[in-house]
């Protein structure tokens, strides 16, 4: 049994990405302007600097760009080995998310994989994972 | 020469150890009274301090002494000072003093970086370990995801270049190999035992393709390296170190949205401020927190193209002490010690002034390169012998 996940402090940039889940939605923060996606969230677009932006559903699948295989239980009961992966989101170009690809052998994980999210509820956090399309 | 350059002037360190029981302050002393015999200043003509990150109050291990708590205990008259984490990496304290001297802020400045992680973590009682119910900043990124260590960010950098340039481990391994060779011969290293092809391949994988040898560990140690201005050469008895060039970038501190390490933005920018050319440089002590950041810098500083990183240590000659590049003398900090980033300098002007002793390069050593940082932030120096 893996221990609890840490626990992101909700806050008005970041709470809709946290939480999009619980729709089965993974929201990012677009640009109403220049039409771009952005992450991390925040109150003003990096690309044009309009401050109308909003969170926006994307389709919820992506690329994996690069990987690790951690080996390392770096906090007291981690089950180790599980894959840490860079997944580039289709849709928002320039935008790539830190996460797990869960739900196969962790051998079976490589670049270019076709990937799709699947979200972890720990309380009030919906975390996204990613999971191979086959 | 000129008069309006800065010069490294004294270098001095600690004791380099884990779990030392000296206190960090006294540490840092050591290595300030070394750089001030080397140097041959008191401390009475030191006017300025410059360190990285600061005090890191809620994390005392990683920075347990600020630069405003050093010129308190030592009785510092300073006219400029700075210390903070916001700033292109370790080095880049360095950077911000050259300019201060070279602006007639300061005249000689002490820049140094101590760190006690090693101690901290076996004395939990006196330096309590960090408990934060919930995670915030850029750590909510990545830490949700176990990816807590740096180890993890580093590493999808290094399989990059696994799966896109074919780098592999038996190559990754040489700045393990040439680090812990060249720490077997500098009685200061953390490390004292070279390191074999065999042990590297067996020894038990951190999170791929990075293994236990190209990881750096938690070190207890002070380095300091002296800046002085150019028209304050006349109070120095040291051969003066001139930093011929420097360079920085800042990248996206969240990590996974950079598309590269900011070395790759650094190296380019370091040649467009100066008239050497990588060729020119007799040695290069480059950032080794994990292996594959020497071979990005490597790459980066043009000592071979992009994605030649594996390729170019491969066997470890071209980067041995009598090779054509020879890297990390010191052992780097995978056989140093963690002495984070400014190892580096520090080696670079002992190998400049042949004071290398054992692990000293052959040759009439004139210029070198040294770096720190890696992911979104980077610094290069680069000194040079007139």
């Amino acid at each position: 049994m893996n221990p609890p996940r840490p626990i992101p402090r909700l806050d008005a940039e970041n709470r809709a990405f946290w939480t999009g889940g619980a729709e089965g939605e993974l929201r990012l923060m677009h640009c109403e302007d220049c039409k771009s996606f952005f992450h991390p969230p925040r109150l003003v677009c990096r690309n044009c600097l309009s401050e109308k932006v909003a969170p926006k559903a994307v389709e919820g699948t992506g690329v994996v760009d690069t990987f690790t295989v951690n080996y390392q239980a770096w906090m007291p009961n981690l089950e180790v080995p599980f894959v840490i992966a860079r997944v580039a989101i289709d849709g928002a170009p320039g935008v790539f998310l830190t996460t797990n690809i869960v739900n196969c052998p962790v051998d079976d994980v490589d670049v270019d994989d076709r990937v799709r999210v699947t979200f972890e509820q720990q309380g009030d956090i919906y975390y996204p994972l990613f999971e191979k399309i086959s | 020469m000129n008069t309006r350059d800065a010069f490294v002037s004294g270098v001095g360190q600690s004791e380099v150890g884990m779990r030392l029981t000296r206190a960090p302050l006294l540490l840092t002393l050591d290595a300030v009274k070394e750089a001030l015999d080397d140097a041959g200043l008191g401390i009475d003509q030191i006017d300025g301090v410059s360190t990285y990150p600061g005090k890191a109050h809620g994390y005392l291990g990683f920075s347990p002494i600020g630069a405003d708590e050093l010129i308190d205990a030592l009785g510092i008259r300073a006219t400029w000072y700075a210390g903070g984490g916001e700033i292109t990496s370790q080095l880049g304290a360095v950077a911000a003093a050259a300019m201060a001297v070279r602006l007639g802020q300061a005249r000689h400045v002490i820049c140094f970086r101590t760190v006690y992680e090693a101690a901290a973590m076996s004395r939990p009682e006196e330096f309590p370990p960090i408990r934060r119910e919930k995670v915030e900043g850029y750590t909510q990124w990545t830490a949700p995801f176990f990816a807590i260590s740096a180890a993890c960010w580093t590493a999808q950098y290094a399989m990059r270049h696994v799966k896109r340039y074919g780098m592999t481990r038996e190559q990754l391994a040489q700045i393990a190999l040439t680090g812990r060779a060249n720490a077997a011969l500098n009685p200061r290293a953390l490390v004292q035992k070279p390191l074999t092809m065999d042990e590297y391949m067996s020894s038990r994988m951190i999170t791929s393709p990075f293994c236990l040898h190209d990881c750096d560990r938690f070190t207890d140690a002070s380095t300091v390296i002296i800046v002085s201005a150019g028209d304050a050469l006349d109070e120095v008895k040291a051969t003066p170190i001139r930093i011929a060039a420097m360079a920085g970038a800042v990248d996206r501190l969240s990590w996974d949205q950079a598309e590269w390490m900011a070395c790759y933005a650094t190296g380019p920018e370091l040649w467009k401020r100066t008239d050497y050319k990588p060729k020119d440089v007799d040695t290069a002590q480059l950032y080794d927190g994990f292996s594959f950041q020497t071979v990005a810098w490597l790459e980066s500083l043009g000592f071979c193209e992009v994605g030649e990183g594996g390729r170019f240590i491969e066997g470890g000659t071209r980067i041995a002490r009598d090779g054509e590049l020879p890297l990390n003398t010191f052992g780097g900090q995978i056989g140093g010690g963690r002495l984070h980033g400014f190892g580096f300098a520090h080696e670079a002007v002992v190998q400049l002034r042949k004071q290398g002793g054992a692990r000293q390069i052959p040759g009439d050593p004139k210029l070198a390169v040294a770096a720190s940082g890696g992911g979104p932030l980077a610094t290069a120096l680069l000194l040079a012998r007139d």
